[in-house]
């Protein structure tokens, strides 16, 4: 069994879309996560998973200089990941393609992890 | 692996309701004038739990979680804005410069029983007598049952913008008048529970009666109605013969709510329903809230409209309902409320018990549904009864002129077209 990194991008919610989404269709797409991310687990492939907040810091310049990012114009941020077992590539796509982050305009990115040993 | 990533179901509609319970908790908190900034709060709440829990999965006491956040939420904005401190901070009965003592006393808020006070008082104020009918409605679903504007529009056949205009003036409004959020007591109460059942059947009938296509939408307006009900049936201030008499009447009706629509979303009428169809677990629950009606002095339109529909709900078919009982009620119905559609239904129950010939005599002698397709269906099925096969025929065309409904049009076409063939047979055999 190999392991592979999945990041979900999407564009960050605007204030205007949190202000529009209504109670019920926050339950529905919490629901899908749920429902797709269940499944990994259910199949004792799932190692972790987390969510992250939106921005951050950036840091460069060895350590010197710090901003916040990533930044406000990026049309897309990583807002989770999951870290998780599958036989290949042809598997761990299989399972990405129900991520409900495909659904509004997101997208998936597939890596593998190194093992040399 | 973690345990918590099971699947976990949350509620139906958990975030719709915890937001109008969040919501009616803060609005006590802040004063009713305040109370974008409650919904501000429950947004920002239920957003915070839809991310984390989209990765996370579900906490294991879901509520406690949210009401943790809100709780924080609240304190954050205490603590920073200026306009809560010079707005709100007035409204608010209790210090916030120590923190240990705000949390505690911010706990106290969203205790089980507290909430369930704010609910009451603030559907109190959505039914405020100084607010009209249509527009308690639509603060009914936007505060308590955490609709939002798309969704209500939707709900009542109306239009965002407009929803949105009448949102607005009606909180302009509660702003501009220092509308409280105060139960009223003694006989005040009286008046004022008056006017929030009225709200709540009209909520009811609007999802029963709806012309609306949606059979979702216009089931979970029932079922927000029902809910607020029952709320009100619990709660001790509120607990009346007559509110029981209204939950009862709501559970009778809800029972049909599957047998009275076809596959397009037609109403089926009461004698062409698949009764097995019935939820007689609503039925039963009915007669138990029917049961607490009976203790009170007075008689309410509720009781007796109750009443009929639990008649209907324990009759097997449409031929053995005791329509006798059903005419008795209409009878004092019509006592408290004179209303044409009341004639409309005594006769027709008249007609069940004594005989057609009695039905036609008193549908003939009502005044004022000179255009309504029920009226004259009623005429034509009685008269048919009564073999006047011609001014049945007559009754249904009429009928037909005022009909928009397409289900109805069918309906009464078909009847028309039976009794062509009828006709026809009758003729060839002579």
């Amino acid at each position: 069994m190999e392991k592979f990194l999945l990041l979900f991008h999407s564009a960050p919610m605007t204030a205007q879309d949190m202000q529009a989404m209504s109670p019920e269709a926050m339950q529905a797409e919490l629901a899908k996560w749920n429902t797709w991310i269940g499944g990994i687990a259910a199949q004792g492939k799932m190692i972790s998973t987390e969510g992250l907040y939106p921005s951050g810091k950036v840091m460069s310049d060895a350590g010197n200089i710090v901003t916040d990012g990533p930044y406000a114009e990026s049309k897309e941020v990583v807002g989770g990941f999951m870290l998780l077992h599958a036989a290949d590539f042809d598997e761990v796509t299989q399972l990405a393609k129900g991520c409900p982050v495909f659904d509004n305009g997101g997208l998936v990115e597939v890596r593998q992890i190194q093992n040399y040993g | 692996m973690s345990e918590s990533l099971d699947i976990q179901q949350l509620v139906e509609h958990l975030f719709r309701h915890e937001a109008g319970k969040m919501t009616a908790v803060l609005v006590k908190l802040f004063g009713l004038p305040h109370v974008e900034f409650a919904e501000d709060i429950v947004q920002e709440t239920l957003i915070a739990a839809l991310e984390t829990w989209k990765i996370k999965g579900i906490p294991d006491n879901p509520r406690a979680w949210l009401y943790k956040v809100a709780k924080n939420r609240t304190l954050d904005a205490l603590r920073r804005q200026q306009y809560f401190q010079k707005n709100i901070a007035s409204h608010i009965a209790f210090e916030f410069d120590d923190a240990e003592k705000t949390q505690t006393q911010l706990d106290a808020f969203f205790l089980e029983t507290e909430i369930e006070d704010a609910l009451l008082r603030t559907l109190f104020a959505c039914c405020h007598p100084s607010v009209s009918p249509d527009i308690q409605l639509i603060l009914m679903l936007k505060t308590l049952c955490g609709l939002t504007i798309a969704e209500i529009a939707t709900s009542l056949l109306s239009n965002p913008d407009t929803v949105a205009k009448k949102l607005y003036r009606a909180k302009e409004k509660i702003k501009r008048d220092k509308l409280s959020l105060d139960v009223p007591i003694g006989s005040d109460l009286v008046v004022r529970l008056d006017i929030v059942l009225k709200a709540v059947y009209l909520l009811f009938t609007e999802g029963y009666h709806s012309t609306s296509t949606d059979r979702l939408i216009r089931r979970d307006l029932c079922d927000e109605a029902l809910r607020l009900g029952i709320l009100l049936a619990n709660h001790p201030l509120s607990n009346t013969p007559k509110t029981n008499a209204l939950v009862a009447l709501m559970y009778f009706q809800a029972a049909r709510f599957e047998a009275r629509l076809d596959h397009e979303n037609n109403v089926i009428l009461l004698e062409n329903q698949d009764r097995s169809l019935w939820n007689q677990h609503f039925i039963a629950l009915g007669y138990d809230y029917f049961k607490k009606t009976t203790v009170g002095t007075s008689v309410s339109t509720y009781h007796l409209e109750a009443g009929i529909a639990s008649y209907h709900a324990h009759a097997t078919s449409f031929e053995t309902t005791n329509w006798q009982a059903i005419y008795y009620c209409y009878n004092l119905l019509y006592a408290l409320q004179p209303s044409p559609i009341v004639a409309l239904n005594r006769a027709i129950a008249l007609g069940y018990t004594e005989g057609a010939v009695h039905g036609i005599a008193a549908l003939r002698t009502i005044v004022g549904l000179e255009q309504n397709p029920f009226y004259y269906s009623a005429l034509g099925d009685f008269l048919l009864k009564s073999n006047d096969n011609e001014a049945a025929e007559q009754a249904y065309e009429t009928a037909l002129t005022y009909t928009h409904q397409d289900s109805e049009k069918r309906l009464i076409t078909s009847k028309i077209k039976q009794l062509k063939h009828l006709y026809a047979t009758y003729q060839n055999s002579e």
